[in-house]
């Protein structure tokens, strides 16, 4: 791959790792699963180029943890996996959400529920935003829906994990990951010191240890109620999404990510008839534009056709954004099927009662 | 260590492995780079009673946890403190794997042969017909049988020095640190995966006081675990 500041034409999976390399990231756990293989692959060739450090783990558990330590040791580091190994990985995710400890989750989502199938899917929405492990927390989730847009949330992901000390989750889908796009990467980051705060060794300082157990229910309540804060802080500053033809719209579709590259094809056609429809994307599923879709409710758009690769995860966020001031339908393929323009046209057509206006 | 009072039940062992790691690490100068990896069950709160870093790792997960701080940090020594629950059920894979990639981390497992913390259930290696809350008729056969985590990493090629020991009586408290300190010296010197199993007592779950607790440990439990260094290829690999 070239590495310069010019346009190349890379698959998701490998972008998304060159856009971590450049990042800083230094530290890559995974373990093999379709349809995201390509980018522990990509960091097993290139991590030794930087100096890094790619490791097969035995397990997507093992390589979570693996994570937790790395992540406890101060640097930059991240996993993958799909669907069945992101339940796997979970635990981990919980128990660094609760030590406060930053690190990059990246979810190729495949069909389920089970083993399900490779094809691309969004029904992991649900375990990525609501919170997937055990505990009361969020995770920032990040939902690209060009190989270009993973790249710059891939880096994005890694300043806000260290910014929140927090993970940050990357959902993709197996189609963005297996896009073939031309991208402009950012120029490499200097190599970055060992975090503050992190364990380098107790060497002319106190001890310091990470954990996320308190035995005293005060004491763990205080801790809940300062990560709470810290929720709303990122519910408060990253809420990321994009309105497309919206303005004159009274229909917007809603989707995110695969779905929503659709549906801007679905939108563009629509309005190539003269219905007036617009697209609302959510950029972070998670923190979620509520607020932009109640204004969108507000302002009279009658109707909300909500798209995803699942039978409807998101569509309750966006009926409980809408909160019945306008009609909320929904639209789904299901078990690795991925909608096409003409069937969101189509959508669109019955909703619209088929006439232009 | 630090200057507090523990929360281990009186005459529980876990306080002296604590006292000999600390010992060894300080005879070695390595306190002030070395991260310690809490496991979860008794030794859960490890990390208040060393003065070294430490992270405190999901059940099972210690040796995973230990892998990522050293690869990020390879100058650091690190170490897990686990007991047999946490490595020999929950943590086997982890463990057996830290061990496969030949991990430059030290694993030390204290196997009391019962989960301490949960309030004395059987574990993989509790001894067959012993009563516990979870073996009220005695340990039976469709239970399963103890097996022997030190035998089990000595033989993966990644391992450098595996050693069974037991703090119950004062001379092999001795011959423990000994271990310990030659664990840790082989990861000082980059060779590979290094792990002590530790044979103690658990008098408050096994019903008994403490010196009837290391009477079981010395009379019965070494039946089924014996002692000794169980691999030592250090001076091999080194030279």
């Amino acid at each position: 791959m070239n590495h310069e500041m010019e346009l190349t034409m890379v698959k998701g999976n490998e972008a998304l790792g060159e856009a971590a390399i450049r990042a800083g990231c230094r530290y890559f756990f995974g373990y093999p699963i379709t349809p995201q293989s390509e980018l522990p692959a990509y960091m097993s060739r290139r991590m030794p180029e930087v100096k890094g450090c790619y490791l097969q783990a035995e397990s997507e558990v093992a390589a979570i943890n693996m994570v937790l330590g790395a992540s406890a040791a101060g640097v930059r580091v991240m996993t993958s996996s799909s669907s069945p190994g992101y339940s796997l990985k979970q635990e981990g995710i919980s128990y660094m959400v609760g030590s406060q400890l930053p690190c990059v989750v990246v979810n190729v989502q495949r069909g389920g529920p089970g083993l399900g199938n490779i094809q691309p899917s969004q029904a992991d929405y649900f375990q990525m935003v609501k919170g997937g492990g055990h505990g009361d927390y969020k995770m920032i989730s990040l939902a690209p829906s060009t190989v270009q847009e993973l790249v710059d949330l891939t880096v994005l992901a890694f300043e806000l994990a260290d910014k929140y000390m927090s993970p940050v989750g990357i959902l993709g889908d197996g189609l963005l990951g297996q896009t073939m796009e031309p991208v402009r990467f950012p120029e490499m980051s200097p190599e970055l010191p060992y975090r503050t705060g992190a364990l380098t060794g107790a060497k002319g300082r106190a001890k310091r240890f990470i954990t996320s157990l308190d035995l005293s229910a005060e004491a763990l309540e205080a801790h809940n109620l300062r990560l709470q804060a810290k929720f709303a802080e990122m519910k408060k500053n990253e809420t990321r999404w994009e309105e497309y033809l919206c303005d004159d719209a009274e229909m917007v579709v809603v989707a995110y990510g695969t779905s929503a590259r659709i549906c801007r094809a679905a939108v563009d056609a629509a309005r190539g008839l003269g219905f007036k429809v617009g697209m609302l994307r959510p950029i972070a599923v998670w923190p979620f534009p509520n607020e932009a879709l109640a204004r969108l409710a507000e302002r009279g758009v009658a109707q909300f056709l909500d798209v995803e690769m699942s039978a409807g995860q998101m569509l309750e966020d966006v009926q409980l954004s809408v909160l019945g001031r306008a009609k909320v339908h929904f639209y789904g393929r299901l078990g690795g099927l991925v909608p096409t323009p003409r069937e969101v046209l189509g959508e669109i057509r019955k909703l619209l009662g088929g006439e232009a206006k | 260590m630090s200057p507090v009072v523990t929360h281990y039940c009186p005459g529980c062992s876990h306080g002296v492995v604590h006292r000999l790691i600390a010992e060894v690490l300080d005879e070695m100068g390595l306190r002030e780079s070395t991260v310690g990896v809490a496991s979860v069950g008794c030794s859960v709160l490890a990390y208040n009673y060393f003065e070294t870093d430490f992270v405190q790792a999901p059940h099972g997960r210690a040796p995973a946890v230990a892998t990522g701080v050293k690869r990020a940090n390879p100058d650091m020594t690190v170490f897990t403190y686990q007991g047999d629950g946490d490595m020999a059920a929950i943590g086997t894979s982890e463990v057996i794997h830290a061990a496969v990639r030949g991990e430059k981390i030290t694993c030390i497992m204290y196997n009391n042969t019962i989960y301490g913390m949960t309030g004395g259930q059987m574990s993989p290696t509790t001894l067959m017909g012993a009563v516990t809350a979870t073996t009220p008729y005695g340990r039976g056969p469709e239970a399963g049988m103890p097996y022997r985590m030190a035998e089990l990493l000595a033989q993966t090629p990644g391992s450098v020095y595996v050693a069974r020991t037991h703090v119950a009586d004062v001379a092999n408290i001795v011959k423990t640190k000994r271990a310990i300190r030659a664990a840790f010296e082989a990861q000082q010197k980059g060779l590979g995966f290094t792990m002590v199993e530790v044979m103690g007592n658990c008098p408050t779950n096994w019903g008994l006081t403490p010196s009837e607790g290391n009477k079981y440990v010395t009379e019965e439990m070494l039946k089924v675990f014996p002692l000794g260094v169980l691999k030592d290829t250090t001076k091999e690999v080194a030279s």
